[in-house]
């Protein structure tokens, strides 16, 4: 948690749906000026944790905006007129985009003056003042979403929730639209809670990560704590660590253990009881890979003969599968020289650096 | 030929001389047909809204009962409007049965299950979300039903076309509770069906020409509204 002032806490929150529990969320803080990023796969409930948190529907459990409780001491319309929400479609009304923008302050009921000064400062903002008299409908995907979030903005909100609002774009218009967003949000240190399912998206923007699945956060911190040390195994799939090995604790000494996977032994840092069940959480970038016979592997740790199963060509990178005598996934870039001479069913050696431990409760 | 030639000729000569009887016969089938078409609008949009926007045990049954409502045989209206006017009947002492206001009050029983149906329609179609989007710029709730009526316009407009020309058309209901009296409760469709009875078809032809030309003028500046709203 950040050490600013929270802006929104929720205690309690849970969602109930045809007696199903969908959302059970114990406590959440968003702190100011703070972009918290929730990634998780489809129905795991982040659209329905922002639905909740913005009071959409009925939920049960306490929602606090700067200390003060909605549906108590701050009645529900003035919370929703402190907030701003982007969809994943734009849902922009049948009209121009000029009015599309001024949508939210004629709901407000800013007088007309002031609502133009607003609506064309915010289209300026978003690079579309030349649409401003396009009708909504005639717009590309783009600029529809550049639309939407103009809107959302031009309210001047206190918290923004986002809600997969660049998904189903091309790179190119995504990218323009993630440079906006971040503009703006530089310049109006807005606090946001943006819930997607793409982890780049998720990092590019993030100041805190946290993981949800089954309508419940998994785990929350610092972006580079929940990409590289995931409490769960469900976190680590979340945040696309690719080889995850269930093995054993055979033996330890100081600050290491040996773990047996598959009559393999690993070595992991920390130390660890013999006989404990761990999962070893190994990302695809650290591990190396070299025509089997180069090199003298002697004293060298966590280095294995691997035969190539698959290799998967990607930008920039390929993905190699490998077969240790347990399956392990590398990342070898084009401009490597190794990358070259890989080929399917060629005997190779894979050298793990950096693997991360986590407790086996299944076992 | 002959007698299609001599209608249209005949026609021609009421229209620019502007014969009072039909003019009058006219200015009542407006009269009549518009301000019941107003009443359905109010009447339709309002609930057609509402039931689109609510949630309640039977509203399936309710819903099926608007589109029922929508294919409701304008004879099978007039004879239970004329039943709740009769003189012994629930309205009976209103004394308002063979009048335009038992016109109005049967054309309006027509129209209004045909804007509420297509309403509803419209309203439903709109994105899901939409709602939520609306609320989540912050609009009451009242706001938020206005901007989905705004949002659904076009459809409302096709929903207001289709009551008007379900009404404007409509002999039976029109006939039963109004009496076709000359000079009083006359409209342009059951003054047709008494020229043609008698035989007279030079004015029943003309009527029809009337009839339609109000129909087409009405319906085409409803759909100028309409096509102008259009995304292009």
């Amino acid at each position: 948690m950040s050490g600013s002032a929270p802006v929104l806490e929720a205690r309690n929150l849970l969602v109930v749906r045809g007696g199903t529990r969908v959302l059970n969320i114990p406590s959440l803080v968003v702190s100011e000026g703070e972009f918290l990023a929730l990634i998780g796969p489809n129905g795991a409930g982040k659209t329905t944790l922002l639905q909740a948190l913005s009071s959409l529907l009925p939920y049960k459990g306490e929602i606090l905006f700067r200390g003060q409780k909605i549906g108590a001491t701050l009645p529900v319309l003035q919370y929703r007129r402190k907030l701003a929400m982007v969809l994943q479609e734009p849902l922009l009304f049948n009209t121009t985009v000029y009015n599309n923008v001024a949508s939210g302050l004629k709901i407000r009921d800013v007088n007309k003056k002031d609502a133009s000064r607003i609506i064309m400062r915010t289209l300026d903002r978003f690079g579309i003042t030349d649409l401003k008299d396009r009708a909504a409908r005639t717009l590309s995907g783009g600029e529809a979403r550049k639309v939407s979030l103009a809107r959302a903005i031009a309210t001047s909100p206190e918290f923004l929730f986002l809600d997969e609002p660049f998904s189903g774009l091309d790179p190119v218009i995504r990218e323009a639209l993630i440079e906006d967003l971040e503009q703006v949000i530089k310049e109006t240190r807005i606090s946001t809670l943006f819930v997607t399912h793409d982890r780049e998206e998720a990092l590019r923007l993030s100041t805190r990560l946290g993981a949800m699945q089954s309508g419940e956060i998994l785990q929350i911190g610092s972006p580079h704590e929940v990409m590289h040390h995931p409490v769960k195994e469900s976190v680590a799939s979340l945040v696309g660590i690719e080889t995850i090995l269930r093995g054993e604790v055979v033996r330890k000494s100081r600050g290491s253990s040996v773990v047996s996977v598959a009559g393999k032994e690993i070595e992991v840092e920390g130390e660890w009881n013999p006989g404990e069940r761990v999962l070893l959480c190994i990302r695809a970038e650290n591990v190396g890979l070299r025509p089997s016979g180069t090199g003298d592997p002697a004293g060298e740790t966590n280095s294995f003969p691997a035969r190539i199963e698959k290799i998967v060509p990607l930008w920039l990178y390929r993905k190699v599968f490998l077969d240790c005598g347990f399956p392990l996934v590398a990342y070898v870039m084009d401009k490597d020289p190794t990358a070259m001479l890989l080929e399917e069913g060629m005997e190779v050696r894979a050298s793990v650096s950096k693997i991360h431990v986590i407790g086996d409760s299944s076992g | 030929m002959d007698l299609i030639f001599e209608g249209i000729k005949k026609a021609f000569v009421l229209l620019v001389t502007l014969d009072p009887e039909v003019m009058g016969v006219t200015f009542l089938s407006l009269k009549v047909s518009v301000t019941a078409t107003l009443i359905s609008l109010v009447l339709g949009v309002s609930v057609g809204v509402a039931l689109a926007l609510a949630r309640f045990p039977g509203r399936r049954v309710l819903v099926s009962l608007i589109n029922t409502g929508m294919a409701l045989p304008p004879v099978v209206v007039g004879l239970f409007v004329t039943i709740f006017l009769w003189r012994n009947g629930p309205f009976g002492f209103l004394g308002i049965l063979y009048t335009p206001l038992a016109m109005i009050i049967a054309q309006a029983v027509i129209a209004t299950p045909i804007v509420m149906g297509i309403s509803l329609a419209a309203v439903q179609q709109l994105p899901e979300k939409l709602q939520l989007q609306i609320l989540a710029l912050g609009a009451t709730r009242l706001q938020m039903v206005w901007i989905l009526v705004k949002e659904a316009r076009l459809s409302l407009l096709a929903a207001v076309m289709a009551g008007f020309g379900g009404v404007i058309s409509e002999v039976g209901a029109s006939m039963m509770v109004g009496g076709n009296i000359k000079g009083y409760s006359r409209v342009l469709t059951t003054a047709t069906v008494m020229e043609t009875g008698r035989g007279n078809f030079d004015v029943a032809i003309a009527l029809s020409i009337i009839l339609l030309l109000l129909a087409y003028l009405i319906t085409l500046a409803l759909t100028q509204v309409q096509q102008k709203e259009r995304p292009r």
